[in-house]
């Protein structure tokens, strides 16, 4: 059973829902995602998406572009975002790490060599915003082998047919976008979602998370009751940005809203 | 399998998954993906449809005002003293440059699919224009992503396309250019995917978009063939044609594709020095990966990010290229080669001063490696450079390496 499996298997015994938190790897600079990290999981997080900065996130709305060029400015690359993931893993064994990001740096590494540094660093599924299953057959075999779940993304947009085939693809969770649009953007509407991801349900017994547009204990609330799973980033996000030149407080600031999540999902 | 056979199976591309050997596919976000499986079956649909055809054809002739010329620069081939050179007459269209050939195919889609709303990327502004202006003659809300940067230095297009009544956004993100417009664009798309279509400017971005904008485009290359077996009685021993993201070039070169006698030339943009690391020159110097829904040749650094491109062409400044140039580069059918923007001004100002016709300065980067080329041959020989665009639009940049404000 891979870490996110378990993951999921011991909540539900529980009765709780995943708190999945992303923030971008490397911002606003290298040397505290580790700490950020483990803030996370301090306050309530269950798994963490930790995202590769891009130069092209097309996917992202304003507040995740900025940490992309941010993180970027401040050197990260690749191979330190898997240096970080490997250093967390030292004092967090139990807490999985989705990455997060799009195609062309791993494509860039070569897919070989970084399922191979991936699994060494401690790194559990991986996300690619811009890599639907039909394109993925050079890499998806190689993350099987290192036993790293392909997470796939479903829309409001995808039919029943494809979900049928993503589904069959997907190992880990599934991650339902809640709206049409990028990450930040609007507002969500939980009855959509619940009929949605009640339809998920149905034809697959991969776990369903929901991201886009949450961004209180209420909205992740309302979401974990219909979901596995609610998926929290631009407003963790805009916090690191707010706080970027004073990265000592970003990690209470990012706790106080996920503690909140984390309470509300709890009642 | 002889030669002539692979030549001529290379025209049978993209596969049905829009795949080009490994390059092309469609890499996007999963929002996205019906709307694309959408616009392929219709385009399938629609492509074989004579009603279809029938209305672009028509709207080619009396709108666009095809056919272009293909004009024998008689004196300025004198002048160079090697093969002769003929320009297929791009910037006579409406608009002034080849992107009307596909804004008019994919607003006919656009039109078919009942999408009342049009946004489009644009780099030099000239598929900005050829989007507003079929926008405005269907009577569909238009929205234009343009980079900050580039909204600067083609202000005349900019202004052209509010008259013609679209909203011209400035994008300020990353390297406020086209590639940083082409995001935008996207994430548009992605937000209001249900009422909007986007018009792809080039033969780049997701499976149908290379496939169909080298479609509505090889009207080029068919003319220049008909023209060229008319006026010569032979084929051209070479074809010229820049290369930003590539679409006037496939459009030039597509079918002409199983021609083996016949030797192409893609041009891409050395600013100032293939080796000065300042070029937009993807296939030149860069290595395959996967940007704006393709796969393809890309200018990046070690650990994967897109790096800025530098050329004096805003319609050229782009760090990709069409998957299906990739593909050609690759089996050796194309030669991909590129002109510094020194090279690029001098052959601008030599063919406004010699045949009297002022180029695009993306034109002129086909034109400055066209001269060299000729040069190499001898004057019974015959070469074809596409005359992508007209050089209204530059007028500012050069006036302004001129240190003259006009
Ligand atoms: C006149 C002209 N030629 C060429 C290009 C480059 O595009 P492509 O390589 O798709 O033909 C542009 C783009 O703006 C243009 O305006």
């Amino acid at each position: 059973m891979s870490r996110i499996e378990q993951k999921f298997a011991q909540l539900n015994e529980q009765g709780k829902k995943a708190l999945i938190p992303y923030i971008t790897g490397g911002d606003p600079k290298p040397e505290y995602t580790v700490g950020l990290m483990h803030a996370l999981v301090e306050a309530g997080a269950d798994m963490i998406e930790l995202g590769i900065p891009f130069s092209d996130p097309m996917a992202d709305g304003e507040v995740i572009q900025k940490a992309h060029e941010r993180s970027l400015a401040a050197g990260t690359t690749l191979e330190k975002i898997l240096e970080m993931v490997a250093e967390f893993r030292q004092t967090d064994a139990d807490t999985p790490v989705v990455l997060m990001g799009y195609l062309n740096p791993i494509e860039h590494m070569g897919y070989g060599n970084f399922a191979h540094k991936a699994k060494a660093a401690g790194v559990d599924g991986l996300l690619m915003v811009d890599l639907p299953p039909e394109e993925a057959d050079n890499v998806a075999p190689l993350l099987k082998d290192a036993g790293i779940d392909m997470i796939f993304l479903i829309a409001p947009t995808t039919t029943a047919a494809r979900a049928a085939k993503i589904a069959s693809h997907a190992s880990g969770y599934l991650y339902y976008v809640s709206i049409k649009g990028v990450t930040g953007s609007a507002t969500l509407d939980t009855d959509a979602v619940a009929e949605k991801v009640a339809e998920l349900k149905k034809i697959t017994s991969v776990p369903v998370a929901v991201g886009f547009g949450i961004r209180d204990g209420a909205s992740a609330a309302a979401i974990s009751r219909v979901s596995d799973g609610a998926i929290v980033g631009s407003v963790l996000v805009k916090k690191v940005a707010e706080l970027a030149e004073q990265p000592d407080q970003i990690a209470a600031a990012l706790q106080e809203p996920l503690s909140e999540m984390r309470t509300a999902m709890d009642a | 399998m002889t030669k002539a056979n692979t030549y001529a199976e290379l025209m049978q591309l993209p596969d049905d998954r829009g795949h080009f050997g490994p390059y092309g596919g469609r890499f996007v976000s999963e929002t996205l993906s019906y709307a694309l499986e959408e616009l392929e079956a219709t385009y399938k649909k629609l492509s074989a449809d004579p009603d279809f055809q029938a209305e672009f054809d028509k709207d080619l002739a009396h709108y666009v005002g095809r056919p272009s010329p293909l004009y024998h620069a008689e004196r300025w081939s004198r002048m160079l003293g090697g093969a002769q050179i003929y320009l297929k007459r791009e910037d006579l269209n409406h608009t002034g440059a080849h992107k009307v050939n596909n804004t008019i195919g994919q607003a006919l889609l656009a039109k078919y699919t009942g999408k009342p709303r049009v946004i489009a990327e644009t780099g030099a502004g000239q598929h900005g224009v050829a989007t507003a202006t079929v926008a405005a003659r269907l009577g569909l809300e238009c929205e234009i992503y343009m980079g900050a940067e580039d909204v600067q230095r083609q202000s005349l297009n900019v202004y052209r396309m509010k008259l013609l009544g679209a909203k011209v956004n400035a994008v300020e993100s990353g390297s406020r250019t086209l590639k940083d417009a082409m995001n935008e664009a996207m994430r548009d798309w992605v937000t209001n995917v249900d009422s909007t279509f986007y018009i792809i400017g080039t033969v780049a971005g997701p499976h149908p978009y290379p496939q169909l904008v080298r479609d509505f485009n090889s009207v080029i290359g068919r003319e220049a063939r008909e023209q060229s077996l008319a006026q010569t009685g032979r084929l051209p021993d070479a074809l010229v044609a820049c290369v930003g993201g590539g679409s006037n070039a496939m459009g030039l070169f597509y079918p002409f594709l199983g021609d083996e006698s016949v030797a192409m030339y893609g041009v891409e943009a050395a600013g100032d020095g293939l080796d000065t690391g300042r070029h937009a020159a993807p296939l030149c110097k860069g290595s395959p990966g996967v940007l704006h829904g393709n796969r393809t040749y890309l200018m990046q650094n070690h650990d994967g990010q897109i790096i800025e491109t530098h050329s004096v062409s805003a319609g050229l400044d782009y760090p990709g290229v069409g998957p299906e140039h990739a593909y050609l580069k690759d089996v050796g059918r194309v030669n991909y080669v590129a002109a510094t923007d020194v090279e690029v001004l001098s052959a601008f100002r030599e063919l406004t001063k010699v045949e009297g016709i002022m180029p695009a300065l993306e034109s002129s980067h086909a034109l400055a490696y066209g001269r060299k080329l000729a040069q190499t041959m001898s004057p019974d020989q015959q070469i074809i450079i596409n005359l992508s665009g007209r050089g209204d639009k530059d007028i500012h940049t050069v006036a302004g390496i001129d240190g003259i404000t006009v």
